[in-house]
């Protein structure tokens, strides 16, 4: 597979690492009453979708920028690649 | 119909006309006691035991394709029960144990063939920790062994014993291990199943889930809806899939695994063998080609296919140990999807849904498992209760912290 680094261009996912699923980034509020059920929601159940999913790759051979994927779990077509760091910015977070 | 030498050398006297298909294909009934989801081994072994040990037999599996089109056709056929903590080795010990008298259960010829596994040992660490493994699996009732660095080469002489960076300082043995004929295991249990009263429909697609208050009536197929007083899910690679259609999340991620068979030699490696350092094991069919795999790709997947990265570091895990290993041409490779779970250890649970029941988080070890899991998922679906090796495969283990990591890195599937 090859994915189109936003800021390096096309690259082998070879040079990556491979997280999982994208809602990773939104860690829950641990003051939340339902933290404990929130936690374990977030920490260890999946979608695990047959088709488009957006997961997270690190480029652990490259920049070391975290990327935000859009990928097909049945043809490995990937159709979007974000920085993690804009997507995360476009929630109105680490500005 | 009986198999059996007499069988055979009647029939060849007689033109082999008397062989009959080894299993019915029915049309689904409206209604069963107890469906069983996916034709692959764990389903298949499910309706076996049913029947056969829990006298359930108004027992229908459903499978989408053909049985043994799924991971039951596609692995390396390895079975051991060398692991090292509590809520696992009892379970794979009683797997093992199973195995060894499964052809004269089933009447049939799986090729279970305890040709012995050996897991190399490369530094100090790891010979402490194969120590203890070895341990805890003779305190569980299984057999291990640990060889010296000339046992091991009086084997395996031709191995790369002085490599500078993992030099081969031992290895912990299991005798007992060895490796199965992975087609004839889902044959054989088809075959039994179905002369015990269980209808095995092929071509039959699970769409859906009925239920009402919180109750499973039945489940949608692609050959209409059909009724059950109990559901029960062993689809393996597709778990997340098919519990989506009853609204549940599970601790799984579907990755793809693949495996490679090279040209037919003459015979060179007779047991199983596993690099401790990197990540490979191989095996030589009784055909002759080597048998062997690695890591799984590491990425969500549901195509049966990888790609060329795990292909180039699996050849290199082989260089690695079996340098003699690059002579030999790959002949055909393929993948399988992995129900990987988030402490790499399998579920055998009921869910919330009432008369709903899960099979599934099989990670790339599930094959050894195969009687066991139909066992105790039998038990479960036959009783109500969790059979007493399999009582730790939970789901509510993640919420209560009472995981089964094996390797100790936590919720991070691709790396069990
Ligand atoms: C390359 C590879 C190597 C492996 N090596 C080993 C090994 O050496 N040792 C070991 O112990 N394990 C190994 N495994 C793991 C092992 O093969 C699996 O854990 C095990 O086979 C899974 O259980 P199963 O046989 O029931 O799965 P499967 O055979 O995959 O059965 C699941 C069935 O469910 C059906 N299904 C899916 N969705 C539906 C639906 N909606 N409706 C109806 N039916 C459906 C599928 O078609 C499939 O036939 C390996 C796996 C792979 C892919």
């Amino acid at each position: 597979m090859i994915i189109n680094h936003p800021l390096l261009g096309p690259r082998d996912s070879a040079e990556f690492v491979y997280l999982g699923d994208a809602n990773l980034m939104e860690r829950p509020n641990w003051q939340s009453d339902t933290a404990p059920q929130d936690f374990y929601d977030y920490a260890y159940l999946r979608a695990n979708p047959a088709g488009t999913h957006r997961e997270l790759w690190f480029h652990e051979g490259g920049d070391r920028s975290w990327l935000v994927v859009t990928r097909n779990t049945v043809t490995h077509e990937i159709s979007k690649v974000e920085l993690a760091r804009d997507v995360a910015r476009a929630k109105g977070r680490s500005k | 119909m009986n198999y059996s030498g007499f069988k055979v050398i009647k029939e060849a006297l007689t033109g082999h006309k008397g062989w009959k298909p080894a299993w019915r294909d029915p049309e689904p009934k409206p209604y069963y006691d107890i469906v069983v989801i996916g034709g692959g081994g764990h389903g298949l072994a499910t309706a076996h035991y049913l029947a056969k040990v829990f006298g359930r037999r108004n027992v229908a599996v459903i499978e989408k394709g053909w049985i043994g089109g799924g991971n039951v056709g596609r692995n390396t056929t390895i079975i051991r029960s060398n692991y090292l903590l509590d809520g696992n080795e009892p379970f794979y010990e009683f797997s093992l144990k199973l195995w060894e008298g499964l052809e004269q259960d089933l009447n049939y010829n799986a090729m279970v063939s305890q040709r012995g596994i050996i897991n190399l040992i490369h530094s100090d660490a790891q010979r402490d920790a194969f120590v203890r493994r070895g341990n805890a699996m003779i305190l569980n009732g299984a057999d291990a062994e640990l060889l010296s660095e000339a046992a091991v080469r009086a084997e395996y002489p031709y191995l790369n014993f002085d490599d500078a960076r993992f030099p081969i300082k031992g290895g912990l043995a299991q005798r007992r291990g060895g490796t199965v004929r992975h087609d004839a295991v889902a044959w054989g249990f088809a075959r039994s199943a179905d002369s015990n009263g269980v209808d095995i429909i092929q071509n039959c697609e699970v769409t859906g889930f009925h239920t009402r208050k919180g109750k499973c009536l039945g489940v949608e197929t692609t050959r209409g809806f059909i009724g059950a007083g109990k559901v029960g899910c062993a689809v393996a690679g597709n778990s997340g899939k098919v519990m989506a259609m009853a609204d549940m999340r599970l601790p799984i991620e579907s990755h793809v695994l693949q495996a490679f068979v090279s040209e037919g030699l003459k015979p060179v490696l007779p047991g199983v063998i596993t690099f401790g350092a990197g990540h490979f094991y191989v095996s030589q069919s009784d055909k002759g080609g080597l048998v062997f795999g690695g890591d799984i790709d590491g990425y969500n997947s549901y195509a049966q296919r990888g790609n060329l990265p795990v292909v180039e570091d699996v050849c290199e895990g082989g260089m690695a140990i079996m340098p003699m290993i690059g002579r030999a041409r790959l002949l055909r490779m393929w993948g399988g999807i992995m129900d990987m779970s988030m402490d790499g250890s399998p579920i055998i649970d009921q869910t919330d849904i009432s008369g709903l029941f899960f099979n599934g988080g099989w990670c790339y070890g599930g094959f050894k498992a195969t009687p066991a899991s139909g066992y105790c998922f039998a038990h479960l679906l036959a009783t109500g209760t969790p059979h007493p090796v399999a009582t730790a495969y939970r789901f509510d283990r993640f919420k209560t912290g009472h995981m089964i990591d094996e390797k100790g890195v936590g919720a991070q599937p691709n790396l069990h």
